[in-house]
This record gives structure tokens, sequence and C-alpha cells, in this order.
């Protein structure tokens, strides 16, 4: 038993280094889309305080817009940008319907508002687009599709997806641009104050409003991006909902309001969750991969209570 | 004191409406055969579960529409949205049964093993084709349930056998190594046990590869460990989303398509083209017939759907799993229509409905005279055998359609019965005290 738990995996790592670079590279690409989609929380925690449980569906919903209005005959760059506005009246519509009559209620309140908007969206999407999975437009896009193999020794073989790869670089892309937005633009800055005191935002002539539409806005785009990755290998449907929820050990573990911390914390899942059930969930039959992510974020947890890169926040009283 | 009277008004028009409302119910109930169907449009099954509700629907509807119902009685349909989850399928049976339902259709194993125990409490067979509890084949522990045309012991021992025939005879599986994927739910467990006895009696290797329901779109490890393990032959039991990122992934690792083999329910034409070119050659078991070429879905084409009587887009006529519902249906009015027969009533009830289903004798000539001829194998139940361990066959995706690739191919009964008996007999035992049977055998 000791063998098998302390020494067999690695031997396995040796014997087989292809496989191992193998379960590297889908660890890499879970954790980035796993990081996505933290990120969407992440952006909406940052800026009100609320964890916002309609951003699994805001996935789906994004992802179903563009696929539909493409099966209607809308090309696929237009249906592109109008999926966009799409998010755009989204968030403008959350900031005037939920977000504004709910400011100062307490946090929990606003966490059952995104829990209503989440079942609105099911409805809502379900409704428009009916409750059948669509085929991510991929080719149409200008993605990538296909794959390229390696060969490695005699016998082994690294095969990349090309989707990921695009996963992979769209995801730098998306940070790097989100990083940019937050330190260098006026809004960004505006942001960033709002997220650390609301009423002195406020003081100095910042709407909270404006703020808070734009944020749902750029948690919308980021939900697209996801939506289409995710959709890409599996297909668009109200199933990835749940997916989306692989997040939530990313956001313990990487703390609610840091963007790096869902990126950090994304691949550290990713990477662990596939190397811990591939080389050690046949020790227990296999499938700890749905639970094997909140044990690496608590064990994370044990010494870093608010998280890898999360706010320590101290109240005195 | 005028706010009071418009609250009676209010209470006396709601009341009258809600009488006049119940008037129209029990009116209905008197002169139609009312059948609930619970189905799942929405959810993570929808994928599959939208075209099995839209078949089933759908030919129930036409014979409204052709015929006028079944035997000059119409036939009541209401559907109930269960989004595969079993407590919701439970609440749906609850606010049906009162309204003389004939027959459920749970659509589920996880809801079918709830209803199991109340359908012979309320008195209201259970039709769980081809899925469910395979041990409910034993008619004399199980009269209330019937899952004919098979089990998924039934199945289990066909993909087998027919792996057998690939390799040059059932002897050749000694040593080879099968992986089985499975929904990690009832319903992908059921036909493990079976799978291991096969393991053991023709000295194969089982290879489980658990899909968790919040896993079905993240299939990545599973199909990681599938490379690692290099089975020679893989065989799924998935539903849902879980269908075609299963086949998605398996052309991922180029793991050989003509050597991943489904159950029927894995067979959707969606779940399939979700592989795109690379899926071609993918296989799974049906029972059920493949296209639209037969007078019956010519006459749901014309007097449901482009009569905008139904949400089913033409196009999707003669897919398996809408095929699948269309077979449903088919084995649903059969039982109408032969409890009328045998009972000499025009509207039945769910015990005149149990003996429909026990006497059903779908030949040959009943399906030609259906306008299925060849739509599915020819099935029979008894008293005995609610199940009736059918033929299926075999269907390759040739990278655009489903196209038979086999011949019918008969379960393992020889090793399938007994172990359903025992499994029955087991069952009985741990819900004890389970009824004996006292329902009349009408065969």
């Amino acid at each position: 038993m000791l063998y098998d738990i302390f020494i067999d995996p690695f031997v396995q790592m040796y014997d087989m280094p292809d496989f191992f670079l193998q379960v590297l590279w889908e660890g890499f690409v879970a954790g980035i889309l796993y990081a996505l989609i933290a990120l969407g929380f992440v952006l909406i925690f940052k800026a009100s305080g609320v964890f916002n449980f309609a951003q699994g569906i805001m996935v789906v919903f994004a992802g179903l817009t563009l696929v539909g209005l493409n099966e209607n005959g809308v090309p696929a760059y237009l249906a592109l940008a109008l999926t966009i506005a799409a998010m755009g009246i989204l968030a403008y519509g959350v900031e005037r319907v939920v977000m504004r009559p709910l400011v100062n209620q307490p946090d929990i309140i606003l966490l059952m508002a995104t829990i209503g908007l989440t079942y609105f969206l099911i409805g809502f999407g379900e409704f428009v687009f009916g409750g059948e999975p669509k085929q991510m437009i991929t080719e149409e896009l200008g993605l990538p599709t296909g794959s390229t193999a390696f060969e490695f020794g005699e016998r082994g073989l690294v095969i990349l997806q090309h989707i990921d790869i695009a996963a992979a670089v769209i995801a730098v892309l998306m940070v790097a641009a989100l990083g940019i937005f937050f330190n260098k633009t006026r809004i960004g800055r505006a942001l960033r104050a709002v997220a650390d005191d609301h009423q002195a935002a406020l003081s100095v002539g910042i709407s909270l409003n404006q703020i808070w539409a734009i944020v749902w806005f750029a948690a919308g785009l980021v939900a697209l991006a996801t939506g289409i990755m995710w959709g890409a290998r599996s297909d668009v449907s109200f199933a990835l909902e749940i997916v989306a929820f692989k997040a939530l050990p990313v956001l313990i573990l990487g703390g609610f309001t840091s963007i790096p911390g869902a990126i950090v914390g994304g691949l550290i899942i990713g990477f662990g969750e596939k190397i811990g059930e591939l080389y050690w969930g046949g020790l227990v039959g296999g499938g700890i991969e749905s639970w094997l992510a909140y044990i690496i974020a608590l064990i994370f947890l044990l010494f870093r209570p608010q998280g890898l890169f999360g706010e320590r926040i101290i109240e005195r009283v | 004191m005028k706010s009071i009277k418009q609250i009676a008004l209010g209470t006396a028009v709601a009341l009258g409406v809600g009488f006049s409302g119940l008037a129209t119910t029990v009116a209905q109930a008197e002169d139609a055969n009312y059948v609930p169907l619970l189905t799942y449009r929405t959810g993570p099954f929808a994928a599959s579960g939208i075209h099995i509700a839209n078949g089933m629907h759908d030919y129930l509807k036409m014979l409204n529409e052709r015929d006028g119902g079944i035997g000059g009685v119409k036939l009541e349909l209401e559907e109930c949205e269960t989004g595969y989850n079993a407590q919701k399928g439970v609440e749906c049976y609850e606010a049906t049964k009162g309204k003389g339902a004939l027959v459920y259709n749970p659509y589920s194993t996880g809801i079918t093993l709830q209803l199991i125990p109340k359908a012979g409490v309320d008195k209201i067979p259970v039709l769980s084709m081809g899925y469910g509890l395979s041990a409910a084949a034993d008619g004399s522990v199980f009269p209330w349930v019937f899952n004919v045309p098979d089990t998924y012991w039934d199945g289990a021992s066909v993909v087998i056998k027919y792996i057998g025939e690939q390799e040059g005879g059932l002897d050749n599986l000694k040593g080879k190594k099968i992986g089985y994927i499975f929904l990690d739910a009832g319903y992908g467990r059921e036909p493990i046990p079976l799978l291991e006895q096969l393991a053991e009696k023709y000295g194969f290797e089982l290879l489980q590869y658990p899909v968790g329901v919040k896993e079905m779109q993240n299939q990545s490890s599973q199909w990681l460990n599938v490379r690692r393990d290099r089975p020679d032959y893989m065989v799924m039991w998935g539903w849902g989303a879980m269908n075609p990122t299963a086949i998605k992934e398996a052309v991922k690792i180029r793991f050989p398509m003509d050597k991943f083999i489904g159950v029927w329910w894995s067979a959707g034409d969606d779940d399939a083209a979700a592989g795109g070119e690379g899926a071609k050659g993918y296989k799974a078991m049906n029972f059920s017939g493949v296209g639209s070429d037969f007078p019956a879905l010519d006459d749901i084409k014309k007097h449901v759907v482009d009569a905008g009587l139904s949400s089913t887009d033409a196009s999707s006529i003669g897919g398996t799993l809408y095929n699948r519902g269309v077979l449903n249906s088919v084995i649903i009015a059969e039982g109408i229509r032969t409890a009328q027969e045998l009972t000499g009533k025009k509207v039945i009830t769910g015990e005149d409905m149990r003996m429909g289903l026990e006497a059903l004798n779908l030949d040959e000539a009943r399906l030609k005279e259906l306008g299925l001829a060849g739509f599915a194998h020819p099935m029979k139940v008894t008293c005995e055998d609610h199940a009736g361990s059918h033929p299926v066959f075999i269907q390759e995706w040739d990278g655009k359609q489903w196209r038979q690739a086999s011949g019918w191919i008969e379960p393992m009964t020889d090793i399938v019965r007994p172990l359903l008996e025992a499994a029955a007999a087991e069952y009985a035992e741990k819900n004890a005290p389970w009824p004996v049977r006292t329902e009349p055998c009408p065969n």
C-alpha cells in the first residue's frame, strides 16, 4: 500500500514520460479554463462584494447566444459582435433591475438575487434557444481545430489540440487586457477605488452604478470567452453551468478578490486534480477529481485562510 | 366593507372557476384515456430527453388526429417536466396519478427505482422500456413493472457477445481488456454486476471509468486513463451531455472508433455528430428503427408535425432517439388496445393497462399493420418475463447518419435469466414484506 502511494506513481511518471507530459498539458488546459471562469467571479466580487452565483449560467447564455444567432443566419463575426452587445445589455439590465434596488442590502440578499438571476437566465435561455445542446462554431470564428502529435521515444505520443492552445493564448491576452484596463485606465482605477471602499469612492464622485454595469459587462465578456473555449471542447449546453462551479475551489484557493489568484489558483487546481486522478485515483476506484480540488483548496486554507492572493481582513472591535 | 365584498365575490368566482375546472377534468377522464408523460426538455439531459419526448408525444398525438384515439377513445396526454431528477419525477407522479393515469414512463432509472414500490400500491404500471431495474423483468416478482424489449443486462450481454464475434469467439476474450465508461448514477451502474460476471466467465479484464454528473462535460481525466490502460474495446453507458463529450474525447485520444460501442441510449444522432469526421465507425446497440422510411412516421409528419401540433423539427423525425420515443408510444398504444380487447371497456384503468401490457404481442403482422414493418423486432411479453430479452442490432455512424451494421443479436438469455431471477428474489427479500403476486395472468 505504501509503495502504491509513495513510490509507484513516480515510477509511472518516469516510465511513461509522454503520458506524464500529456497529463500536465491537460491539467494546464483545464486550469486555464477554470481560471477563466473564476475570473468572472472575481471581477464582480471585487467591485461589489457580490458572489455572482449566475456566472456559470452567463457562460452558457453567452455561448448559446453566439451559436443561436449563427444558426439563424447571422455571420459568425457579426454574431460575436451581437453577443458582446447582448452581454452589455444584460450587464446594464442587471445593474438597473437587480443591483441598484438592492444597494446597501446585506451581502446574502445580493447573493440570493444572483441565484434568482441564474434561474431567470436558465428559463429565458431555454425559452429562446431550446434545451438542446449546440455545437460551437469553432471554424466559423477562425479558431483552430485539429491536433498536432509529437512523437516521444519509441511508442510515446503527446497530442496537443489546437483549440486548447488557442484557449491558453486567449486566456493570457484576456488577463493582460484586464490588467491594463484595471491599472492604466481611468475607469479601471475608479473600479479599484470602488473595490476598496464604496463610500470613499462615492465621495470623490465615482458613479457606483456605472462601475457595476462595466464590471458585469467585463464578467460577461469573460463568460463569452469561456463559453467559446469550453463549448469547443464539448458542446454548449446547460450542463456547462455545473462545470462552472469547478471555479469554487479555485476561488477559495486564489482568493475572491485577486485576478492573479484566479489564474494561479486555476492552474494549481487544474494540475492537481489531473495528476491526482491519474496517478492516485486508482487507489480508491477513481473518480476523485470532483472532490480532490476542494481538498487541495482546504489544505492551502490551513496555511493561508484568505487564499493565496486574497486580502487579509483585520477587523478591530 | 367594500373590500370585504370584493374578497367574497372574488372567492366565489375563484371557487366557481375551480369547480368548473374540476368538472371539466372529470368529464375528460370519463371519455378519454389519460396518459401522463414524464419527460425532460430542460437541464443537462435535455439533449437526449427532447427527442424521446417528441417521439412519444407525436405518435400518440397522431393516433388522436388520424384515428380519433384508440378504440374510438381519445388519448389525453399531459407532459410533466422531471429534469431527469428523481425527486421531481416523484412529484410529477404524485401530481398526476389521481387523474386516472394508465401507465408511467419515467425515462430515468433513478425515477423508475422510486416508482417501483408505488406501482403495485397505486395500481398503475411502470413501463421502463429498455432501462430501469433489470431484475424487474421477472414478472412473478414485479407484476407492475415492464421493461420490454430488453433489460440492461440483456444489452450488456449483447455487447460482449458482439465483441466476442469480432474476436473470433467468446473464448478469445481471455486476456483482453474491455473498458466500461458510464454515467455514475443508478443507470450507469446497473449493468456492472452482469459485466463482472461475464468478465469472470470469459477471462477478460473489466476496466471501469465512472463519469459523475458534474463531470459530464469534463471527461479528460477518464479518457487519459483510457489512453494509459489501452483497453481493446470501450463500452459506454452514457446519457445527455455525457455522450457527445465522450465521443469527442475518444476522437481526441485517437481511440479506434470501431472498437467503441455504446448502449442504445448512447446512440443519438447529435451524440455521434459531435465527434465530426473522427467519429466515423462509432457503434451503438439499437432496438428501434433507423431512418424515417416508415408509413407511420409519414403519418406523424402529416397529421402532427406539419399541422403544427408538435414542437418537433421535421428534420429530427427518423433520428435514433426520436424513433425510440415512437416505439415507446407504440408499446403504450398497443397495451391500451390489448387491454380494451381483454376487458371489453373503452376507457380503461391502470389495472386494465397492466393486463394489456402483460398480454402484449407485437408481431410482424401487427407491426406491418401499424405502418412500422421492420421498425422493431417482434416482441412479446409474458406473465413471467416482462422484458422478453429480445434481439438487438448494432448500428454504425458513417459520419453523417447511422446505418445498421449487424443482424439481430440474441442476448445471452441462458446466463442473464437466472441472474435476473436471483436479483429479483434478492430485491424482494431486501424490501420485505414484498407483496406476493396475486394479479391474474391474462395469457
